[in-house]
């Protein structure tokens, strides 16, 4: 749009009654707004107000009492099982499309860049499905590792485990971060690089010490996002295993599904809500720390 | 050997690894759903064959029903979804609006909190109402689901649309509607066409919120894969996550041809 014809519509807006615009403006907003808050605010409220409220009727915290007695472990291992994805995840996308920016060799960037993407849009419960075969005792990962000589079949053993939960979050999630931080890499300006390495600067120190600050903004988006989607992913710990501790939405489905105990389920929810906060917190003190 | 040569011994690798733990798990998936028997120690199937294929697929089967109930649902939710996104992107785009950048935000809160516990609060209210177990109310919650990337693929298509061309039809005699329908609507098609497939394939996709609101009576694609799983039936559980598969990989091959850059560039803005 030129400049000219934003100057003339904005105008053209200016002679209209700016109450009747707001209002065709939200009436056409209206119906997704009904939505989002019928089924978005309100069961949110009422998960806060359900975990709040004691089984005598009164505001209590009971039901965090029984969520931290009973699961615990559970929420430690949640938080340490989604940090630790999101970082191998940040580290296997800053290394990818790092490489997809600085790799001299086109043949390997186009390569790379074809193969990295087939997980993208891959369902998470595919993914669930198809790591339980992958990683089993019997599965493809550990009679490779046999057949490279690596391992002896008698001392494989079953990843489904931890470990198991953490490469199907990996293998689900590095795709998406790697697109995000591989489309913000491609924009940076090409000479500052060019002239870093013309100085004799390594691709890695390149990588770390000139490009990767000026991505940290998409990169930490990708983080956040990815913590919040594997916060609440259900089917990867109920398919992978039945070991505990286990994840908290593991306990949510168990708390509902057996007892009908909303309270505690609805306790470890607004922990899971805690959580998030914090890591949105970490997210923009780091985003406004740059800005300084 | 030349240097250009030797150079080739870390990139292969590097890309074999990669290679291997993208493909290798999708290979697994179809090694279980080919396979009759397979038996530890083996590491391959013992004897391949179509018959789990044909008890999946069988007339009377779940698969069929399953199948038909997913692409209901997911049509269901891309119609509802478009009539809610397209007229709130509209008038994020192009209306002057109160606290547009709050509102932005608003629809993003979804996505930025977990979505479980909501789920199982929507079911509880669904209850209430009669709406849990229903077809209405799983695909309610679908479009809650996709709601996010629906207002904000819409609000940047219809940015992209350029203006100068809704004014010469205005100019021309046509009304803000015969303007809407003939200019502005085919120009940001491309972008509303990327927003329902996406939209599309995430209710093929979803699971969490079916299992808490479905459930018993809605039983798409996600939970015939999830209950085959967890009933411990391996091939019929790959069958049906191949079929899952196969929309995600064309989706994943063909999504650049939809998503044009200069759409991509005003999304969020």
């Amino acid at each position: 749009m030129t400049r000219s014809n934003t100057a003339a519509i904005e105008a053209a807006q200016i002679r209209c009654d700016p109450v009747r615009r707001d209002f065709w403006g939200l009436l056409l907003l209206a119906p997704a707004l009904a939505l989002l808050i019928g089924l978005f605010a309100i069961p949110a409220v009422y998960s806060v107000l359900g975990a709040l409220t004691g089984k005598a009727g009164g505001p209590s915290l009971e039901h965090f009492r029984t969520a931290i007695g009973l699961y615990g472990w559970d929420i430690v291992f949640t938080a340490w099982l989604v940090c630790l994805s999101v970082a191998v995840i940040a580290l296997l996308a800053i290394l990818i499309a790092g490489y997809l920016t600085l790799g001299a060799n086109r043949l390997a960037v186009r390569a790379l860049a074809w193969l990295y993407r087939w997980p993208l849009f891959v369902p998470m419960i595919c993914a669930a499905q198809m790591m339980r075969g992958f990683l089993a005792k019997n599965g493809m990962l550990n009679n490779a590792l046999v057949a490279s000589g690596a391992l002896s079949p008698t001392t494989t053993t079953s990843l489904l485990d931890w470990r198991g939960i953490l490469i199907t979050f990996v293998w689900k999630q590095f795709p998406f971060v790697t697109l995000l931080l591989a489309g913000a890499m491609a924009s940076l300006d090409r000479n500052m690089i060019e002239a870093a390495r013309d100085l004799g600067a390594g691709r890695l120190r390149v990588l770390f010490g000139i490009v990767l600050p000026l991505v940290r903004a998409p990169l930490l988006v990708g983080c956040v996002l990815t913590f919040v989607t594997l916060m609440s992913v259900l089917s990867v710990p109920v398919m992978l295993t039945a070991d505990s501790p286990t994840m908290i939405t593991v306990d949510m489905a168990y708390r509902i599904n057996t007892f009908g105990d909303y309270g505690t389920a609805n306790a470890l929810g607004v922990i899971s809500y805690l959580m998030t906060m914090l890591a949105a917190w970490v997210y923009l003190r780091e985003a406004t720390r740059e800005r300084r | 050997m030349s240097l250009a040569v030797l150079r080739w011994v870390p990139r292969g690798l590097g890309l074999g690894l990669l290679a291997f733990a993208v493909f290798g798990p999708i290979g697994n998936l179809l090694l279980w759903a080919f396979a009759e028997r397979w038996y530890w120690p083996h590491a391959l199937p013992s004897q391949y064959g179509l018959s789990f294929w044909s008890r999946v697929f069988a007339p009377r089967a779940d698969a069929w029903g399953s199948l038909g109930l997913s692409l209901l649902i997911a049509v269901l939710a891309v119609i509802v979804s478009l009539l809610l996104a397209v007229p709130a992107g509209y008038a994020l785009a192009r209306r002057s609006v109160p606290a547009r950048g709050v509102l932005m935000l608003l629809f993003l809160l979804p996505q930025a909190f977990p979505s479980l516990p909501i789920y199982m609060n929507i079911a509880r209210l669904f209850y209430s109402v009669g709406l849990n177990g229903t077809v209405p109310g799983v695909v309610l919650v679908h479009c809650l689901h996709g709601l996010v990337l629906a207002v904000w693929i819409s609000a940047a298509a219809f940015a992209a649309v350029d203006g100068a061309q809704e004014e010469a039809a205005r100019n021309l005699g046509a009304g803000p509607l015969m303007t809407f329908a003939t200019v502005t609507l085919p120009a940001a098609l491309p972008g509303l066409m990327a927003s329902a497939i996406f939209l599309f394939l995430d209710s093929l996709d979803e699971f969490t919120g079916t299992y808490f609101v479905g459930v018993p009576e809605i039983v798409t694609m996600p939970l015939l894969l999830f209950n085959a799983a967890m009933g411990g039936n391996y091939q019929i559980a790959s069958i049906t996550a191949l079929v899952l598969l196969v929309p995600s990989i064309v989706f994943m091959l063909v999504i650049e041809r939809f998503l044009k850059a200069d759409v991509l560039a005003k999304i969020g803005g």
